[in-house]
C-alpha cells in the first residue's frame, strides 16, 4: 500500500511529504530496541569470558559473525535490502550464551546459521518467526551434536585446563552440603553451566534495567520464575536451588521475552509466562533430560498466535455495548 | 466551589512534547481578505446548497448556503462584495470534488443587519446579561444557534444545535466544556480561555439554560494554569462559581477526545459505537462556546475562526481569519522559514491532515496550520512488541489492523473492532517500526465501509 509520497509544491519551491498522521514520531525505533538489547546482553557475555577464558570470545564473535553474515546472505538471494537493525546481533548473542563453553567453533557456527536462516528467515524475517530463533538453533543442535552439547566444564577463570564438571540439575550433580554456599556458587557463576546461564545475578542485573526501561514486560519473567517456584515448591523442591540454577534467569528475562514469538496483550503474556513455568517445572522433574527450559519456551511460541487470537482486549465502553452496534 | 483536580488519567494515553510556542501570543485579528472561498461541505452530516446566484451582491454575515436537513447547518458569507464565481475544488477530506463560492470583496466590511442584546465588550454589568439569557426561550436560542451556522469547533464540526437537541428519552445531567487542547502546538482555545472568557462563559451558561443538566464542568488541562486561574477569577466575578465547577486535568493527550474527558471527569464509560449523550453527558468545545455566545447574544453568525499558526514560522501566531481566506495568505503572513520544514500540516501534529492545496481556504473546523520538519526513516516489519496496544486509549490491537488490511480481510478489522479507533495517532507515535499505523487503519476502515455498501 502507498502510504507515504512526494509532491513538488510551487509556492515553497520544493517537495513537500504527504504522509497520514500522526506527523511526529517519539523515535524510539527498533534499531533502538535491539541496541540497548546488546548492551544488556554483554554482561553476560563479559562474564562468561571471565568465568571460562577467552575461548568463550571466540564461541560468542564466532555465532555473532556467523548470524550477520547468514543474514546478508540470505537477504541478497531473497533479492531484499540489507538494513542492520541490531535483531541479527541480539539473536547470535543469545545463541551463544545458550553453549557449553568447549563447543567446537564449526558446531557453534552451523547453530547460528540455522537460527538466522531456517528458523528466521525461512519465516520471512524479523516479525514473521514463530520460534525463538537463538533457541531453535540451540535445540537443533542439541538433537544433532547431543554428546557436545552436554558436556559441562566448571568455570576455568582463564587457566587452560578445563575440569569437566557436572552441571546443576543434571542427575550426576551433588548437592552441597552447605545451602548457602550452593546458593552463593549459583548466584556469583561458580558452577558448571552453559556460557551465560552460571550467574544468576549477572543475568538479573541487566534484565532488571530492561524492565526498569520498559523494554520487556514485567509480567513475563515474574509469571515464569513465579510459576517454576510455585511448582517446585509443590513438587517439595528447593525453591531457591530452582530459580538459580540452569537457564531459567536467561531464558525468563531474555528469551520468553522476545516480542516476536510471545504473545501481545497482558493477558496472554500472563497465561504464556504461567504455562512456559509450568512446562519447565513438568520438564525438570519428570522429562528424561535434566534441563527443559529452551523446550519449554519453544512449545509455547508455538501457542503464541493462538493464545493472541483467543485473549483479546475488550475495548473501551464494551459493557455498554449496544446489541446491534 | 473549588478546582477539580484529576491527577490521573483514567484511560491510557502519553504525555507528548508539547511544543506549544505560541501559548504567549495575543489573538491579532487578520485584516479582511480580498477574496474568500467558501465550500459548501464544512460540517458532518447534511451538505448545504447554495441560495444566492453569481454575481449577486452578498453583504458580511449574509446567509449564502442552507440546507432543509435537521443535521446541517448554514453557510454565511464573511466579507461583503459580489459573487464571483461558483466553481468545484477538491474536498481534501474526502477527495471528492464539492462546490464553492468565490466571493470577491468590496473593502468595505458592510454586515448585515443585526439586533445585539448585549455588547460584552462595553460593558460589564453582568447581572443584565443573566437576566437577558435567562429571558430567552430554549427554542429560540437553538433557532438562533442553527441559524448562525455554528458547528463543533474543536475540529468534528458536527452541528452544534442538533448535539443540544437529544432526543426525549435521553436524560443530559452533565455539560463538560472541552478546554484541554491536548494536541501539541495548538493554542487557539488556550488564548480563547484567556482573550474571550467572558463570552465562553455566557455561552456555556446558554448551553446549560437548554440542557438544563446537574453538573456543569469546565474541563482545562494543568498545562494551562494561566487559564485556569482567569477562569476562576471570571466565575466569581460572574457568580458563576456557584453552578460551574473547574476541573483540572492531567496533560495527557488525547485527553480531549470526547470519550476520554469524559472518563476522567465523570468516570462514565461511553459504550462502543453509542454517543456522549448515552450516559448523560453533552461536551461542547470552548471555540463553540463563544461562537454560541456570538450567535444568541450579539446575533454575529460564524464567519471567522481563530487559529493557531505554528512551527516552523518566522513569525508564529494566533489569529482571527475570515472563514474562506485561502491558507496561502496566511501562510505567507507568518513566513515559512525556508529549509526546516517539509510538510505543511491543518490541524495538530497527531490527527492534522496535510494541505494538499495551499489555496484551500480556512473552514470552520480548521483550527491550525503547522509546519514541520518531519523525519520518516522506512517502514520496518512489525515485531509483534505491542506498545501500540499498551499506549491505545481505546483498548484496541492496533497492529491487528495493519495485518488485515494488507489481506484484505474485513472480518479481521471488525473482529478486532476497527469501527471504534478515534484515529489518535498514538499507536503510530510510538510504534518502532515506524509502521503509518492510522494510514492503514483509515485504508481498513474504508474496506470496510466500501463492503458494508455492496451488501
Amino acid at each position: 500500500m502507498n502510504v507515504n509520497s512526494e509532491k513538488y509544491d510551487e509556492n515553497a519551491g520544493k517537495n513537500l511529504l504527504i504522509t497520514h498522521a500522526p506527523h511526529i514520531w517519539k523515535g524510539f525505533s527498533v534499531s533502538k530496541i535491539m541496541f540497548i538489547v546488546v548492551a544488556a546482553l554483554l554482561f553476560p557475555a563479559a562474564a562468561s569470558v571471565y568465568f571460562f577464558g577467552y575461548y568463550s570470545m571466540i564461541l560468542i564473535a564466532v555465532s555473532v559473525a556467523a548470524a550477520l553474515l547468514t543474514e546478508f546472505i540470505i537477504k541478497k538471494l531473497r533479492k531484499k535490502s540489507y538494513y542492520m537493525d541490531g535483531s541479527v546481533i541480539v539473536t547470535g548473542l543469545l545463541f551463544a550464551l545458550t553453549l557449553p563453553p568447549r563447543l567446537p567453533v564449526w558446531m557453534a557456527v552451523i547453530g547460528s546459521a540455522f537460527s538466522i536462516a531456517i528458523a528466521r528467515e525461512a519465516f520471512g524475517g524479523l516479525g514473521y518467526n514463530i520460534f525463538n530463533p537463538a533457541l531453535a538453533g540451540r535445540a537443533f543442535l542439541s538433537i544433532c551434536f547431543s554428546k557436545e552439547m552436554t558436556t559441562w566444564v566448571l568455570p576455568t577463570y582463564f587457566n587452560t585446563d578445563a575440569v569437566t564438571g557436572a552441571s546443576p540439575l543434571s542427575e550426576s550433580f551433588t548437592y552441597q552440603v552447605d545451602r548457602i554456599e550452593m546458593y552463593k556458587n549459583l548466584l556469583f557463576g561458580n558452577t558448571a553451566g552453559s556460557l551465560g546461564e552460571t550467574s544468576a545475578l549477572i543475568i538479573m542485573i541487566p534484565g532488571i534495567i530492561l524492565l526498569a526501561l520498559k523494554i520487556i514486560d514485567w509480567r513475563i519473567p515474574l509469571f515464569c520464575l513465579g510459576t517454576v517456584a510455585a511448582g517446585s515448591f509443590l513438587l517439595g523442591e528447593d525453591v531457591i536451588y530452582q530459580l538459580l540454577a540452569g537457564g531459567l534467569m536467561l531464558g525468563a528475562f531474555f528469551m520468553a521475552t522476545d516480542y516476536v514469538t510471545s504473545p501481545v496483550t497482558g493477558n496472554g503474556r500472563i497465561i504464556f509466562a504461567v504455562g512456559t513455568g509450568i512446562l519447565i517445572v513438568l520438564f525438570r522433574n519428570f522429562g528424561p533430560m535434566p534441563e527443559g527450559v529452551a523446550f519449554s519456551i519453544l512449545i509455547m511460541n508455538g501457542f503464541a498466535p493462538l493464545i493472541d487470537k483467543y485473549v483479546k482486549l475488550r475495548p473501551f465502553g464494551y459493557k455498554g455495548k449496544k446489541k446491534n452496534a | 466551589m473549588g478546582i477539580l483536580i484529576r491527577k490521573k488519567s483514567k484511560s491510557r494515553g502519553l504525555h507528548l512534547p508539547e511544543n506549544k510556542i505560541t501559548d504567549y501570543k495575543p489573538i491579532e485579528m487578520l485584516p479582511v481578505p480580498e477574496e474568500v472561498i467558501i465550500p459548501l461541505i464544512q460540517n458532518i452530516g447534511a451538505p448545504c446548497s447554495f441560495t444566492v446566484e453569481k454575481k449577486e451582491e452578498v453583504k458580511t454575515g449574509q446567509k449564502i448556503a442552507d440546507s432543509k436537513s435537521f443535521v446541517s447547518a448554514p453557510i454565511h458569507s464573511s466579507i461583503s462584495g459580489k459573487i464571483k464565481k461558483i466553481s468545484k475544488i477538491l474536498n481534501p477530506a474526502t477527495g471528492k470534488l464539492m462546490e464553492a463560492a468565490t466571493i470577491g470583496s468590496d473593502g468595505e466590511d458592510i454586515w448585515v443587519e443585526r439586533n445585539p442584546l448585549y455588547d460584552i465588550e462595553k460593558s460589564q454589568d453582568y447581572i443584565r446579561l443573566m437576566g437577558i439569557m435567562d429571558s430567552l426561550k430554549k427554542d429560540e436560542m437553538l433557532l438562533k444557534i442553527r441559524e448562525a451556522g455554528i458547528v463543533g469547533l474543536g475540529g468534528a464540526a458536527f452541528p452544534t444545535h442538533v448535539k443540544l437537541s437529544p432526543p426525549p428519552d435521553k436524560d443530559i445531567d452533565t455539560v463538560i466544556l472541552n478546554g484541554c487542547e491536548c494536541e501539541p502546538y495548538i493554542t487557539a482555545d488556550h488564548r480563547i480561555l484567556l482573550e474571550y472568557g467572558r463570552q465562553v462563559l455566557a455561552g456555556l451558561y446558554i448551553i446549560t439554560r437548554i440542557l438544563q443538566p446537574e453538573n456543569i464542568y469546565i474541563a482545562i488541562e494543568d498545562n494551562k494554569e494561566d487559564a485556569i486561574d482567569y477562569i476562576k477569577g471570571l466565575l466569581s466575578e460572574m457568580s458563576l462559581d456557584k453552578i460551574f465547577r473547574i476541573v483540572s486535568l492531567p496533560s495527557r493527550y488525547p485527553m480531549g477526545a470526547e470519550k476520554t474527558l469524559i472518563k476522567t471527569v465523570v468516570d462514565r464509560s461511553v459504550p462502543m459505537g453509542g454517543l456522549p449523550m448515552d450516559v448523560g453527558v453533552v461536551v461542547n468545545n470552548v471555540g463553540t462556546a463563544k461562537a454560541i455566545y456570538e450567535a444568541v447574544i450579539e446575533d454575529t453568525p460564524l464567519i471567522s475562526k481563530v487559529m493557531t499558526i505554528t512551527g516552523e514560522f518566522n513569525n508564529p501566531k494566533n489569529v482571527i481569519a475570515r472563514i474562506g481566506t485561502p491558507v496561502s495568505s496566511l501562510v505567507e503572513l507568518c513566513g515559512l522559514k525556508d529549509e526546516s520544514y517539509n510538510k505543511i500540516i491543518i490541524g495538530g501534529p497527531m490527527m492534522g491532515n496535510i494541505l494538499l492545496d495551499s489555496d484551500f481556504p480556512v473552514i470552520k473546523g480548521f483550527n491550525c496550520i503547522l509546519a514541520i520538519e518531519s523525519r520518516t526513516p522506512r517502514e520496518r516489519n512489525c515485531i509483534n512488541c505491542g506498545r501500540c496496544v499498551s499506549v491505545c486509549p481505546m483498548n484496541l490491537e492496533p497492529l491487528t489492523y495493519v495485518r488485515n488490511t494488507k489481506n484484505r480481510n474485513t472480518e479481521g478489522l471488525s473482529n478486532y473492532y476497527i469501527q471504534d479507533c478515534i484515529e489518535c495517532g498514538l499507536c503510530a507515535y510510538v510504534c518502532p517500526s515506524n509502521i503509518p499505523i492510522v494510514g492503514y487503519i483509515k485504508a481498513g476502515k474504508a474496506m470496510l465501509a466500501g463492503e458494508k455498501k455492496a451488501k
